[in-house]
């Protein structure tokens, strides 16, 4: 008998579709799942168990109608708690924000998820504000890794790579502002997708660092991240960066293969601070692509400085107000890097965007030589919960801080990134960015694909 | 540029939190100092890299009005 909890987004629309399950048989399935594992996990912040309900109930009627459903029709889906969900306050994973009034609309990512037949199951947990690499939360609790509970999910997307790889979802919506999509699925398993800079809309989230948001799925499968970013794409008025994304949908080119695309490793400071397990699981992958070419991706250790300081400061920006007034209701260690970004020079910020410019040419450059670039998510594989500093090359180094070292020059410039699951023989999962050219998404999905097809990589859900 | 020699920056949190009306306490200075160091050890990354200086911030600014969104 089929477990629908451990079977992709693109399955269950498939069953749905078909008749041979109903969507609400689906949604009860997954809610069972949350209702077990949650109280460990602290993955769902909020289960929107009613409306998924009745969501389920008005697909099934129009099944009985005999009506085509969409293509992700029944598919349950959670949302990172920055999503404004109708009838609920925007978290953000904050304390401050639950006393704002509820949210009248939806988030364009959910009305246009649940417009090609997909249901919104609950907001998840993430980092306060979304400035965390770790899946900690002082107020909803620490998001926990299914696949080791005593290890962090990583952040701050935590609650979305949590509800997947536990099976209480099979896709969830994060953000990625530096690495808060791509940090977790690599500490969880899982596939996840960073678009390029502008492609999906923004509309109806809580910001962080406007520069620098993305949205974007995780999953277990690379199906399901493009069939999640094609019901999303599309121009929109509520976000100015939105641009509308690719022409043409990304999930029928998936299978178009690799033949004749230039895949490369980035070396220098891509190899520099990764343990052995980062430096393993990115030789493993390009071994399966024979990607044998080592470029240098030009001052990427300047633009991951570079993106550190604009974060601080557009953050601080942000919560000026709410440090002013609120100030002891915010996470402590959100509070402390919040404050001391409103003490940088204005001069660094305007500084770091030119630098941008120059970057984003340097890069651009490159990407006329290789199509694809292969590089290691995160340093090391999930941290435990409490764990404060890991040590690569024998250097100490802050968690919080540096589990992004190798995502932020990436997200800098808003190139695409599907982070593809490695598994050792033993042990925890860790993450590989699949990295092509702005506006290229289709060929990072294409490799990823590929990888999923030859068995290189796959993500599982935790028993 | 920040000075090469790093000065005493929970001194310097402390007179900007006073200078920026921030509201930081005697609690609190030790963490905001340990941050404002990491940016001044991060900062110079990209401070020091020469530019052009005709070369325009990345931040994209379109003159024109939002479109109106009803809610």
């Amino acid at each position: 008998m089929t477990d629908w909890t451990r079977e992709s987004g693109a399955s269950i629309a498939g069953a749905v579709r078909a008749g041979e399950i109903t969507a609400r048989s689906i949604v009860e399935r997954h809610l069972d799942v949350i209702e077990a594992r949650n109280p460990l996990l602290k993955a769902f912040t909020d289960v929107t168990a009613g409306r998924a309900l009745a969501t389920a109930e008005r697909l099934d009627a129009r099944r009985r109608r005999g009506e085509a459903l969409p293509p992700l029709a029944g598919v349950p889906f959670a949302v990172k708690n920055l999503f404004d969900m109708a009838g609920l306050p925007t978290r953000a994973g904050s304390k401050i924000n639950r006393d704002r009034p509820a949210s009248e609309v939806d988030a364009t990512a959910i009305s246009r998820l649940e417009a090609a037949g997909a249901i919104l199951i609950g907001g998840v947990n993430m980092g306060e504000y979304a400035y965390d690499f770790t899946g900690r939360n002082a107020h909803d609790g620490h998001s926990r890794n299914p696949h080791d509970p005593e290890r962090m999910t990583g952040g701050s997307s935590g609650g979305s790579g949590g509800c997947v790889a536990a099976g209480m979802a099979p896709v969830a919506l994060g953000s990625d502002t530096n690495g808060s999509i791509r940090v977790p699925a690599s500490l969880c398993g899982l596939f996840g997708l960073k678009p390029t800079y502008g492609a999906l809309s923004r509309g109806g989230s809580f910001p962080f660092v406007t520069s620098l948001d993305h949205v974007g799925p995780l999953a277990r499968n690379v199906e399901d991240l493009a069939m999640v970013h094609d019901a999303m794409r599309g121009r929109d008025p509520r976000d100015p960066a939105c641009w509308g994304g690719p022409a043409e949908p990304l999930a029928p080119q998936i299978e178009n293969g690799i033949g004749g695309l230039r895949i490369a490793r980035a070396g220098g400071y891509f190899t520099r601070l990764a343990s052995p397990q980062a430096l393993a699981a990115v030789e493993t992958v390009a071994s399966a692509l024979e990607a044998w070419r080592v470029v240098d991706v030009p001052e990427a250790e300047r633009a991951r400085a570079a993106a550190f300081v604009m974060t601080m400061t557009e953050g601080a920006a942000l919560h000026q107000d709410r440090l002013r007034q609120r100030i002891t209701d915010f996470d402590p260690e959100v509070r402390d890097r919040l404050l001391a970004g409103a003490m940088l020079p204005g001069a660094w910020y305007h500084r770091a965007q030119v630098f941008r410019a120059w970057y984003k040419e340097a890069v651009a450059e490159l990407f006329r030589e290789v199509d694809v670039l292969i590089a290691p998510a995160t340093p090391v594989s999930a941290p435990l919960v409490d764990q404060r500093v890991f040590t690569v090359e024998g250097q100490d180094m802050p968690v919080r801080a540096n589990l992004g070292i190798f995502t932020q020059p990436i997200s800098f410039i808003g190139l695409p990134v599907v982070a593809v699951p490695v598994w050792p023989a033993t042990g925890m999962p860790i993450g590989v960015q699949v990295i092509a050219a702005a506006g290229r998404d289709d060929l990072a999905l294409r490799i990823a694909r590929h990888l999923e097809r030859e068995g290189i990589c796959a993500a599982r859900v935790a028993d | 540029m920040p000075a090469s020699d790093p000065p005493d920056f929970e001194a310097l949190a402390s007179a900007l939190a006073r200078a920026l009306a921030l509201p930081v306490t005697e609690e609190t200075l030790p963490g905001v100092a340990t941050n404002l160091a990491l940016a001044y050890r991060l900062a110079p990354a990209f401070l020091d890299f020469p530019l052009p200086d005709t070369l325009e911030p990345a931040a994209i600014f379109d003159p024109r009005p939002n479109p109106v969104v009803a809610p």
